[in-house]
Parts: C-alpha cells; structure tokens; sequence
C-alpha cells in the first residue's frame, strides 16, 4: 500500500514538474507535497491534466514493468507487431480460412459458414495420412541420421587435428547452398543411367537401382541427400557443446583408465543434451521445410511418389488445386506438428533462463 | 637411497616408455583419424565435383566419361555455361533487387529489437515472454501462413494500385512481387535476427551502458553511441546469415511471383524448371545454372566461413 502511495507521489511530482521538496522524508514533508502536488494539477489546464493521468499511469507501468519499460517500447513493440501479424495473425487467419469452403477463383473466403468438414476430409484422404506418415518418418530419421553424423564428426574434429578449420569449411558448405541447387545435384548423383549412387553400389555387384522412381526407397533417397546437406550444421552445434567442456572431464576419464569410447560414452556425450535439444529442435524445421527440395527435384508441386510430405502436399492442393480451405487445413495440421516440437523446447530454455 | 634412485631411474624409463608407445600409437591413430576426415570431406565435396565437371560436359562427353570424371580436351565446353547464364541472369539481378533490401532491413530491425528486449531495465519475466514469443516465429512452417499471406498482398494490400507511379516510369508491375518479398522476408527475419543479436548484447560490459545511463543519455542515445557502433562482428554474422537464407528460398517467391516467366522473377524460381524438358533432362545445363545461381552464397561463404558458421551455431 505505502509502495503504491509512493508511486502516486511520483507520478504527480513528475507533472508537476518543479516541485523538488519530495525526497523531505517525514510525515509533514510528505503531506505537504501530496497537497501541493494535488493542487497544482488541479490548478493546470486540460492539457496538463490530461498529461498528469498519462504521467500517473506511465509511471504505474514503471512500477509494475521496470523504469525503462515505457522508453524502451519504441525498439522492440513495432517489430513485434509486424512479425506479430505476419506470424500470429496469420496463422490464426490461416485457421479461421480452413474452416471455411474456400476454393477456386472466389476472391476471398465466405466466413459465415464455419465447419470442421476439411478436417474430416483430410482424414478421409489417403494421400493426406501418407503425406503424413512420411513427413514422420523424414522428421525422424532425417533428425537422428544427422546428429549421428554431425556428432561423429564433431569427436573427431575435436581430437586436436591440423587443418581444422579446413575441414570444418568443406562440411559446412553444403549448408550455404539452397534447396533448389542441391536438388540439381542429387538429381545427378541419383540419375538411373550414369548417376555416382548406382556406380557406388555397382562395384558391390548391387544394381542399378531407380533412387527417385522406387515408391520405398525414394523417401530415404532423399533423407540421406538432406542428411549430406545438413550434418555439417549439427557438427557445428556439437563442436560448440564439446569445447565448453572443462579439458579436466577428459582428463579425470583418462586418469580413471577409461578407454575413449567408454569416455565419449560415459562422460562426454550426457553433457551435449543441451547441444543436442537445440540441434534436433533446428533440424526437424528444416525438415518441415524440406518442400523446396522436392519441389525442385521433379521442377513441379507433384514430388516423386511415395516421397510426398505435408509441406508439398499443402501448397499442390492450395497453389495447383486451388483448393484453398483444404490447404489451409493441412497448414494447420504441420503447424500443429511443429508446436507439438517448439512448445516444449522452448518452456525447458524459459526454464532454463536462456530466454 | 640408492633404491629410490633406482626407481625413480626405472620410474623415468617407464614414462618414456609410455610416451614412446603413445607417440606411436597416435600416429597409427591419427593417420586412421586423417584418413576418415578425407573421406567424410570427399563425401561432402563429390556431388558438389560431379556437378562442376558434368556442367562443362558436352553431350558425348557425360554419356562416355563417368559422371566425377573430369571431360577430356575433346569433351569440353562452356556453352551449357552460356545457355544458364543466358537464362538466369536476369533473375540474378530481380534476386538482388530483394535479397540485398530485405537482409539490410532485417539486420537493423532485428538489432534494434534485441536492444529494446535485453539491455533496457524491465521486468525479467516479460521480456522472456515477448521473447519467447518472438523466437517461437523462427520454428514456424511458412505453410502455415501461405494461404492468407497469397489473401493479405492480393486482396488487402492492394501494392500495385498505391505504387502505380513505379509503373508509370516504365517498370512492369510483376515488379510489385519484388516489394512483396522485401516485407514479407523483413516481417519473417525478425526473429533469428533478434534472437543473433539478443545473444550478443547479452554478453555486452553493462558498466558502460550503465555509467552512460547515470550521466542522463537516453536509450535511443546509449544505441547510437554505444551499442550500435559496438555490434559490427554480429552485423557480419547476421548480415550473412540472412543474406544466405533470403537469397536460397524458393517458397516465398513460388507464391507471390508465382511464374517462372514473370520479368521479375528470381533466380531459384527459373532455376527450378530449368533443364527439363519433353525430351528429357539436360543435366550439363541444370548443373551450370545450380552453380552461376549459387554464386553469390558460395562467395559469400568462401570469404565469411567463419561468421556463417557462426550465425547457424547460435
């Protein structure tokens, strides 16, 4: 009560503006000022009324949100707005269109006729529930094919080898180029006549084998050509995770007599969680996203068969199908698959106070 | 005493021992060590080589040779080159016409966002929130906001009515996709550029800030004096960071240009239907245009290594 009281009494010294006896201390002091204080804005036009409410309440919002509160919203409150309404907005935008019919070349949606009915129809839609199943499937395995990759790298970076930053460059550069490039490559290497894979396996006697036009083998065509362009990223997460390790915990392995497996094992590898959370969480994002390597793998919305995931089925149903609603619906479905991943990540980093 | 020298002697023998044996062991293991490192680069380098090779192939040349081979005299030419240069340069320039904006806009919003969210004083657990709020818009799927994105820029903000003085100097209104993807990739870069630069100004000297702050400055003051001249190294990273990732999408620009045809469409729309034809795939001409469109990153990244791989570490 009394911390209210003295916020008060700042307030109305603030628009004031001139009174300089607040900090007096005692009882008397103190009244005197509040009267003072209360007279003065009575005493001043509208406009300096008006701006002892604004003065009261900013302050009140200092005292509740920190001195700078007010100050610092001019950096931080514009941006968020816009990213605000582009992210937020949209996708509560996006909701509400998945409830409606929208189809076709009607400019914009009917809102007053509101239903789950694209929902059902998804379920109903054996195309969306394989789409489905394989964006799970690439989540995953693309996820933990490319820590895999990413962490044995990074060991053996980490050993104190020459020429480390050379090696680190060549791992990482496939990650500079863009989706659309890297398909052209992959295209090349999984080419059925003279494509590098088919020549690989051909010296094991195996082949030739269609990467790109086997209904069960294109999907993991695809995660390992995403798990090339991408371990080189998880190596640079783990890389960071394993040099904020004291050299002590090695030492202190190596003195007990562990052997370097049963150290990486034991006591290495439980202190990269934080590498690894931060790691998958990035990684499976670029999974979802994986739509422009398909789409640039075949030049068109249809990827191969057996190899269509939720992000190129959404945008062939809304962009070639033109059924808007629908599209809007599947959206709906990856975004809620993304949160199911994000939410929890980032409750344990605000648990963490890494926010 | 003479016992005592004794072990430490024999002591002594057995470190050096030890020492010897480890010195040799490691080589046997690093050479094992080195050798694994060639092989892991080569397996990130060969679909780049091939690419390289196949596109200076002429057409004998990639059926006859094998596909990481080089072409011999008889089999080079660089008129795939010209044919993909011939295609995609006008795309290179609508490319830089938005990349180049849209990551200079991000760069500075996202670092005056992450001033106002770190270093000012208020309330711990709100800032965390906002933040959180803003960070959560890095993971989302952009298909989940296509839909009324394709609504916002063709129906509610109608940009070619407003900017019709543009196109009255001559330039065609496709261009109107331009701006769009300039808003549209300032609005979806806020997040990683403020979470960049959230993380630098986090481990920023308070005490000087601090002392500025006593001696009266105002915020905005502290940015332009203090802060903002103290955040090159993370402009570098993020600058890059953005350049790279606004420069390699397709999604956005498959829907706000939507034709590969459109005089304003960018390099990685042309690039994906490029090379394929009725008659089939023209591989030497879709591995010219991968690398002429890659150019610009792999500059970037061939110069700036180590602030790339910094912004994608954070």
């Amino acid at each position: 009560m009394s911390d209210f009281y003295q916020r008060v009494r700042r307030a109305i010294n603030l628009s004031a503006g001139d009174d300089q006896r607040v900090d007096d201390g005692d009882e008397a002091g103190r009244d005197t000022v509040r009267t003072d204080g209360g007279v003065v804005s009575e005493d001043s036009r509208n406009s300096g009324a008006e701006s002892g409410v604004l003065g009261r309440l900013a302050a009140g919002i200092d005292g509740r949100l920190g001195s700078d509160f007010l100050e610092s919203s001019i950096f931080w409150v514009p941006p968020f707005l816009l990213m605000g309404l582009f992210v937020y907005g949209a996708v509560i935008w996006n909701f509400l269109i998945s409830l409606t019919d929208y189809q076709r070349f009607a400019n914009a949606p009917d809102y007053s006729n509101l239903d789950f009915e694209m929902y059902t129809r998804a379920l109903a839609d054996s195309g969306f529930v394989d789409a489905a199943v394989n964006t799970f499937i690439l989540l995953v395995a693309f996820t933990a094919g490319t820590l895999a990759v990413g962490l044995i790298l990074a060991i053996l970076i980490d050993r104190g080898i020459r020429f480390e930053n050379s090696f680190r460059t060549i791992y990482l550069l496939p990650m500079s180029l863009s989706f659309v490039v890297t398909a052209q490559f992959w295209l090349w290497i999984y080419n059925f006549n003279n494509g590098i894979a088919n020549r690989v396996i051909g010296v094991f006697g195996l082949g030739p084998i269609s990467w790109l036009g086997d209904q069960t083998i294109v999907l993991w065509a695809i995660i390992f050509a995403l798990m090339w362009q991408f371990s080189g990223y998880a190596m640079v997460v783990y890389l960071a995770g394993l040099r904020a390790i004291p050299d002590e915990h090695y030492e202190a392995a190596k003195v007990d007599g562990a052997s370097t497996v049963k150290m990486y094992w034991r006591v290495i590898i439980p202190q990269l969680k934080g590498a690894t959370i931060s790691a998958a969480v990035v990684l499976m994002v670029f999974g979802m996203k994986a739509f422009d390597f398909l789409y640039s793998l075949v030049g068109g919305y249809r990827p191969p068969n057996g190899a269509d995931i939720l992000a190129t089925k959404m945008v062939r149903e809304a962009y070639a199908n033109l059924n808007w609603a629908y599209g809007a619906a599947i959206a709906i479905v990856l975004f809620a698959m993304a949160l199911g991943v994000i939410g929890p990540y980032l409750v344990y980093e605000y648990r963490r106070n890494n926010l | 005493m003479k016992d005592d020298t004794l072990r430490t002697d024999g002591g002594t023998a057995t470190i050096t021992n030890r020492l010897r044996r480890n010195v040799e062991q490691m080589t046997i293991a690093d050479a094992g060590l080195y050798v694994v490192l060639l092989l892991a680069a080569g397996f990130y380098l060969v679909p780049i080589e091939s690419g390289l090779v196949t596109s200076i192939k002429t057409g004998t040349a990639i059926v006859e040779t094998a596909p990481f081979a080089p072409p011999g005299p008889s089999g080079f030419t660089l008129e795939k080159w010209q044919a993909a240069v011939e295609a995609l340069l006008r795309g290179m320039g609508n490319s830089m016409l938005y990349a180049v904006p849209a990551t200079v806009i991000s760069a500075f919003v996202g670092s005056i966002t992450a001033y106002g969210l770190t270093i000012p004083d208020w309330k711990q657990s709100y800032k965390a929130l906002v933040l959180a709020l803003i960070i959560a818009g890095i993971f989302i799927p952009y298909q989940a906001v296509l839909v009324p994105l394709t609504q916002f820029w063709s129906q509610w903000a109608q940009l070619t009515d407003l900017l019709s003085f543009v196109w009255a100097l001559g330039i065609p209104d496709d261009y109107v996709g331009i701006v769009e993807l300039v808003v549209t990739h300032v609005a979806y870069g806020i997040p990683i550029c403020t979470l960049l630069f959230r993380t630098y100004y986090k481990t920023m000297s308070e005490e000087m800030i601090e002392s500025a702050r006593l001696d009266g400055a105002t915020l905005r003051r502290v940015y332009r004096r203090i802060v903002f001249p103290l955040s090159g190294p993370m402009f570098a990273v993020v600058l890059i960071y953005q350049f790279t990732q606004i420069w390699n999408d397709l999604l956005f620009t498959l829907v706000l240009v939507s034709t590969e045809s459109s005089p304003a469409a960018p390099v990685v729309l042309i690039l994906a239907g490029l090379g394929t034809s009725m008659e089939g795939q023209d591989f030497a001409l879709r591995m010219a245009g991968a690398f002429f469109a890659a150019l610009p990153t792999l500059a970037v990244y061939i110069f700036f290594g180590d602030e790339f791989a910094e912004g994608v570490a954070a």
